[in-house]
């Protein structure tokens, strides 16, 4: 299988030292990027950290700087991408460097799927791992990591080992964001499709309280359920929004057109965005344009749409590096989940940042099931909202905190993956278990060599 | 380590009971801790509690002293404690009393070691703790007395040149690694430093000078580099300056400077 290199954010070359940054392009550092080939160079690069350490970084596409590691060795394990399925059709392991948008391509003529998929195919396995990504299906599926039945970690000492869900170190690894060591090969348990499409239902709604409810009675009928909201329309704050639903396409579901070849792959090009727009070109007025035109069409309702998986899952794809048309100041994604009985708060801060005129390019609401053991692990009951805010010419350093404050009274946490803006306090108050990630992380790593930027600003890894 | 909207997480001001220097620390409201770094514990432990009364969370201090070379290195590393510092702050100098030392040249040299060499020093520890965690940004305290030797400051002018000559370099010398040198030349600012002499023509308070670095650094965090590596506060100074320079010395001698 082919890999490709770990761009995302951008990684302006100068040697093997780079300025990186993460897919928000609103962070950035220098690091130094080491190529890995096989297992052993990976227990190498570990060994050989320098005092700024050294953490994996997949293909860039977390939002914030998770995989940056200022000054330190970042590992590219783009070359780790080989993929195997056992002979029962039962488990498939793959190198933590492959890419999901390439395993889907392998997979999906075999009548097989990834258990959970995030709303992008460039993602790394290794970095769905230590973000625990969940996707659409969460109310059902729960994220990537409750599928996986065992990893392989190379140590903070430069050892393998070979993980199970049985492990503590197995949950810290899994939502560990890198920090408990690098994941070198994961084997999961594929879903079986019968097609390679979806069956599509799409609704649109005035107001966000009936949209919510209706999730909350979809979500017990479908596999995959979300919701797009239009954050700076003109019926009042929180105007409208578009519930889409579905599941996977059975044979009969298809038009004969397509039985015969129900497993065919999506032929779909992407389109790139320009390179370069000054900061800001996204203002008001662009979003409202962008928002308009996505609800008119992926809005419109419908029912029983067939959707290839590869347009319904990871829509966004079509338009590469889409991230640069916020500018040279990037944007946040802000994405927090709150518990069910706290889902007036999406409205909050909704209202909020209608107020404070920051306009939301995409903003997508979702409602997750239970979580899992992983103490990081972002899941948890409740209603998740991400939001992705330029950063240019908005106000977002001001009204962020207040909304920072919302999301952690009522009991709510934010997403490391995406997140460029909790502070360590902020961050620690969302997850009670932190202590008992870190004293796990420790016997993992004793000298601390895993560590990034990320954990640097939210004081994951304590500093010394 | 800075977020995303270019919020600041850890400050490091060198020459920490500078007026100045405090100011930019109050406006650029680091959000988890701010270091003072200063050769008097004393009045640093004043400053300190006058930053954390303003809202500053976990201001402290440790001893620099101009000239230490070594012990300012050793000091300063040992006072971030493994923490990354977003912004490094040199503030050092002294003016100096330019009639005194005509008559008396040893207090030259005193006055070269805390303007020339504390700044020198300030600044090539900052950009090696900052160049060796791939971010941050050096803000250097020049002035407008760099520019053209005066009548009345020019011992102070010669040595605020070197400092201004070695934060050029130390930009170019940076270049890749992650590293921002902002070069600061104020005018005239009523400090300490000021106290007691006849203000020039756009004088401004130390907070103004603050208020103002603070919204270049915001800016150049986003990537804007071109923009504002060379301050001048206030800002109108630019093209001041660009006359004076431009004067035949006749005329420049002429001026009650
Ligand atoms: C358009 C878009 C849509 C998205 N939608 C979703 C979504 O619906 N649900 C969701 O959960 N997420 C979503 N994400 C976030 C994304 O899934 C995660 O950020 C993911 O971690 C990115 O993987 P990556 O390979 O790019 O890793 P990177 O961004 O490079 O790294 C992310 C983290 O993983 C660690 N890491 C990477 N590889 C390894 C390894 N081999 N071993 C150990 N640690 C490793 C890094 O150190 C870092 O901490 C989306 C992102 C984008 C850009
Ligand atoms: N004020 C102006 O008009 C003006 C104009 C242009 C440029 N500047 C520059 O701006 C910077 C800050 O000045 P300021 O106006 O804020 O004056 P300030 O309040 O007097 O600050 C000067 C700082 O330098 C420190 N310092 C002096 N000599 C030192 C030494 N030998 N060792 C260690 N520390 C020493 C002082 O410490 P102590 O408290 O121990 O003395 C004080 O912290 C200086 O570099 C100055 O040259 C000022």
């Amino acid at each position: 299988m082919t890999g490709s290199a770990p761009a995302g954010g951008s990684a302006t070359h100068a040697g093997d030292t780079r300025m990186v940054t993460g897919w928000g392009r609103c962070t950035r550092s220098v690091a130094h990027m080491v190529q890995v080939t096989s297992v052993e160079d990976v227990s190498h690069a570990v060994t050989n950290a320098g005092v700024r350490g050294v953490v994996a970084r997949g293909a860039g596409r977390s939002y914030g700087d998770a995989s940056q590691n200022g000054g330190g060795s970042l590992l590219d394990l783009s070359a780790l991408n080989q993929a195997r399925l056992s002979s029962d059709g039962a488990l498939v392991t793959v190198g933590a460097g492959l890419r999901l948008d390439d395993l889907m391509r392998w997979l999906l003529p075999q009548g097989l799927m990834v258990p959970v998929s995030p709303g992008t195919g460039r993602v790394t396995i290794g970095g769905m791992i230590a973000a625990d990504v969940h996707g659409k299906n969460h109310h059902v599926d729960g994220s990537f990591g409750s599928h996986v039945a065992s990893l392989d970690l190379i140590d903070g000492r430069g050892e393998q080992r070979r993980l199970n869900p049985e492990q503590p170190e197995f949950w810290a690894t899994v939502g560990g964001m890198g920090l408990t060591g690098v994941i070198t090969s994961v084997a999961f348990r594929p879903l079986r499709v019968e097609t390679a499409y979806a069956v599509v239902n799409v609704e649109r709604f005035a107001r966000l309280q009936a949209l919510m409810d209706a999730m909350r009675e979809q979500d017990r009928r479908r596999r995959y359920t979300v919701a797009w909201l239009d954050n700076v329309g003109t019926g009042g704050p929180v105007g409208r929004g578009i519930l889409a639903t579905g599941d996977n396409a059975a044979i009969g579901d298809l038009d004969p057109s397509r039985m015969g070849d129900p497993l065919r792959l999506s032929q779909d090009r992407a389109l790139t965005a320009p390179r370069t727009v000054p900061s800001g070109l996204l203002n008001r007025a662009s979003v409202g344009t962008f928002n308009a035109a996505w609800f008119a069409w992926e809005g419109r309702p419908r029912t029983g749409e067939i959707q290839h998986l590869t347009r319904f899952f990871h829509p966004l794809d079509r338009v590469e590096r889409w991230n640069h048309i916020y500018g040279r100041k990037g944007f946040i994604q802000y994405q927090f989940v709150v518990p069910d009985n706290a889902g007036s708060v999406v409205e909050e801060v909704l209202a909020a940042l209608h107020r404070a005129g920051a306009p939301s390019f995409l903003t997508v609401l979702k409602r997750f099931g239970e979580g899992n053991p992983g103490p990081l692990s972002f899941p948890m009951p409740g209603w998740t909202l991400a939001l992705d805010l330029p950063v240019a010419g908005s106000g977002l350093k001001d009204v962020l905190p207040a909304l920072d404050r919302m999301v952690v009274e009522a009991g709510g946490r934010f997403y490391l993956a995406k997140d460029a803006h909790a502070s360590p306090s902020s961050f620690a108050k969302g997850y009670p278990r932190l202590d008992e990630w870190r004293r796990c992380r420790d016997t993992l790593d004793p000298e601390r060599r895993f560590v990034s930027d990320l954990a640097r600003r939210l004081e994951l890894v304590p500093p010394g | 380590m800075r977020d995303g909207m270019g919020r600041i997480q850890h400050v490091l001001l060198i020459g920490g009971t500078s007026d100045i220097g405090r100011a930019i620390v109050a406006s650029l409201r680091p959000s988890e801790g701010t270091v003072l770094a200063g050769r008097d514990p004393d009045a640093l432990r004043t400053a300190a509690s006058g930053l954390a009364s303003a809202g500053l969370p976990n201001v402290t201090t440790c001893p620099f002293v101009a000239g230490d070379g070594r012990a300012n290195e050793e000091s300063l590393t040992q006072a971030l404690q493994g923490r990354d510092v977003d912004v490094v702050i040199v503030a050092v100098g002294e003016l100096g009393d330019q009639r005194l030392i005509e008559a008396e040249p040893s207090e030259g040299s005193r006055l070269a070691t805390s303007t020339y060499v504390g700044g020198l020093e300030g600044s090539l520890i900052g950009s090696r703790l900052l160049a060796s965690q791939g971010h941050g940004t050096l803000v250097v305290l020049s002035s407008v007395a760099a520019l053209r030797p005066r009548r009345s400051n020019f011992v102070y002018g010669s040595a605020k040149a070197g400092l201004d000559f070695l934060a050029r370099g130390l930009r170019d010398a940076l270049r890749g690694t992650g590293v921002d040198v902002v070069l600061v030349r104020p005018g005239f600012v009523h400090s300490r430093m000021t106290e007691g002499l006849p203000a020039a023509p756009l004088a401004i308070t130390p907070s103004a000078v603050g208020a103002q670095v603070a919204r270049i650094l915001a800016r150049r965090a986003g990537g804007r580099r071109a923009a504002g590596s060379v301050v001048y506060a206030p800002p109108a100074l630019r093209y001041v300056m660009a006359v004076l320079r431009a004067l035949p010395g006749p005329v420049f001698r002429r001026l009650p400077l």
